[in-house]
């Protein structure tokens, strides 16, 4: 008779599971990797910049109050195009997902626009909607409306059907069966959605005021870029960064409250 | 008063005449002709794919039959805000929705989200044994709690009818015991009109007054069944129950096999 041995495990991974601090200790690794590398000289100084630098820069941007000069105006066109894009496009979305024949007229259309890249656009914009605030805010809600239809009207084709039939057998109204039953089932794709749409939402942001502002992220970006000034250039990545960072947190958030009935 | 849905004050009775119902060309039900009376239970059994769903379906109005007609008589009981109500195999709940919120979701649409409604939340709350858990969300409960909470609401309308499919298929065998044994509880207090959808025959001589046999498909009725006993004096391991869900059994034995052989190409 042999040994008994032990079962071998050989169940778990594949499913994730929170490690506080990890994504913070990626970003602290590179940072001092780099930090090392400009310093002893392996690294040279026209191909990255020093962090601490990066971080003198920063300092200074704030100090000198010229970080809300570019920030409040990147900020006010991200919120009202991305207010815009994004309220049309989760009605456009739900519309498609109730209605057969908006859905049969609009799916073609949205399926047309979506791979279009918007940025292409923006000429056609600055003709239509000026070469000012009206412009920005029109490819900001373009380019954030089209990602906020397909993923809304998915979520609402998503949701439980026997939900549905469930509020039909009990004779609600159909107002109340959109209300009650359709949206909060759909609510859980819709806000996934727009992590996407709010990071698409950005980069045509700064697209944008690279095209044309005096003031924004993207033109900062831009004037250190044509200097070749790596620190300035690197700062306003870093703020762009942070951008997306805390929306993304925003969101988590708000799942996080919206959707406690999840596990 | 409400909930006084008894024999005698809800005399509603259903029948379902002549019904036949195919899908894309082909029949699933062919021709079924039954009464249900008020204040008793019809179990329906038969196999797999045989049409029960559908037929219980085509009962609740969320279908429409192509031929024959599934007709009311009489008047609902009062305070029935919705004359014939479902039971899901798969309970059907709002996962957002607390166990006081999903019942409420049936009152709200007829104005009873106040007092009212409270009053009807808590009646059947412990009619179901659940008033320890009014605030509690559906991922919380067992899924025999999460039944109970499923039938609480069915309750909440007052039906005249209630249409169960499967209500229990879903349920380890202990908790469908226990649910069973609920289920008899309620009707001996309130008696109330049911169809009962069920593949599980022991399930049926427990809690059918009658049992209406199906075919397989395309479903006919093959025999309807009398249940002698009355539901509260029924015991697990009665020889004359244990008979009948033999008989019953070799009804069904052959029409199962067949129908395990077929290949659904819809
Ligand atoms: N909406 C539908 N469209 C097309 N075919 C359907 C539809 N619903 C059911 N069917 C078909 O009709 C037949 C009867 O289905 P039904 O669900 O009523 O059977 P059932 O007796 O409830 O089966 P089960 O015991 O598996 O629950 C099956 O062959 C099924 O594939
Ligand atoms: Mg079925």
């Amino acid at each position: 008779m042999s040994e008994a041995r032990v079962v071998p495990f050989r169940g778990g991974g594949f499913r994730p599971v929170a490690k506080r601090g990890a994504g913070l200790l990626v970003f602290v690794v590179l940072i001092l990797l780099a930090e090392w590398g400009t310093r002893a000289g392996w690294i040279g100084n026209l191909t990255l910049p020093r962090p601490s630098d990066v971080a003198l820069t920063l300092v200074d941007l704030w100090q000198s109050g010229r970080l809300w000069t570019h920030l409040v105006p990147s900020l006010t066109r991200l919120a009202v195009g991305g207010v815009m894009g994004i309220s049309i496009g989760i009605a456009v979305g739900v519309a498609i997902g109730l209605f057969s024949h908006v859905r049969a007229g609009l799916v073609p259309l949205v399926a047309a626009l979506f791979p279009i890249p918007k940025i292409a656009l923006l000429p056609l914009f600055v003709i239509w909607f000026g070469i000012d605030e009206g412009s920005k805010y029109a490819l900001i809600a373009f380019g954030t409306f089209t990602p906020t239809v397909v993923s809304t009207y998915g979520a609402v084709d998503n949701v439980d059907r026997t939900l549905i039939r469930m509020g039909q057998s009990f004779g609600l109204s159909w107002f109340s069966i959109v209300r009650k039953i359709v949206l909060p089932g759909a609510l859980p794709g819709i806000l996934s959605g727009l992590r996407v749409s709010i990071a698409i939402g950005i980069i045509l942001l700064v697209a944008a005021e690279m095209l044309g502002a005096e003031y924004g992220i993207g033109a900062y970006i831009l004037q250190a870029g044509s200097l070749y000034d790596l620190e300035r250039l690197f700062a306003g990545v870093v703020i762009l960064s942070a951008l997306g960072v805390l929306t993304s947190w925003a969101i988590g958030l708000a799942e996080k409250r919206l959707l406690r009935w999840r596990s | 008063m409400r909930g006084l849905s008894g024999p005698r004050d809800c005399p509603m009775d259903l029948t379902l005449d002549h019904i036949t119902h195919r899908y894309s060309g082909m029949p699933v039900l062919q021709d079924i002709d039954l009464q249900i009376p008020a204040g008793e239970i019809l179990c329906i059994v038969g196999p797999s794919g045989c049409g029960k769903s559908t037929l219980l379906r085509l009962i609740g109005g969320l279908e429409r039959p192509d031929e024959g007609a599934v007709r009311m008589a009489g008047a609902a009981p009062e305070g029935c805000l919705n004359p014939l109500t479902y039971v899901f195999q798969d309970f059907a709940l709002l996962p957002w929705r607390t166990v006081e919120g999903n019942i409420s979701l049936v009152l709200e649409d007829h104005g009873l989200g106040g007092r009212k409604g409270e009053e009807i939340i808590a009646d059947v709350l412990a009619r179901t044994r659940l008033s320890g858990f009014r605030k509690a969300l559906p991922r919380q409960l067992s899924g025999g709690m999460k039944q109970r909470v499923a039938i609480a609401r069915a309750l909440a309308v007052n039906p005249a009818v209630m249409l169960l499919d499967e209500p229990l298929s879903a349920l380890d065998a202990q908790t469908r015991e226990l649910l069973m044994d609920d289920l008899v509880g309620l009707w001996t207090r309130q008696p109330f009109t049911g169809v009962y959808v069920t593949h599980n025959l022991a399930e049926a001589v427990r809690l059918g007054h009658r049992i209406a046999v199906l075919s397989r498909r395309p479903g006919r009725l093959r025999e309807v069944i009398e249940v002698p006993r009355a539901l509260e004096d029924r015991r697990a391991g009665d020889p004359e129950l244990e008979a009948l869900q033999e008989r019953l059994w070799g009804l069904m034995r052959d029409e199962a096999m067949a129908a395990d052989q077929e290949l659904v190409d819809v």
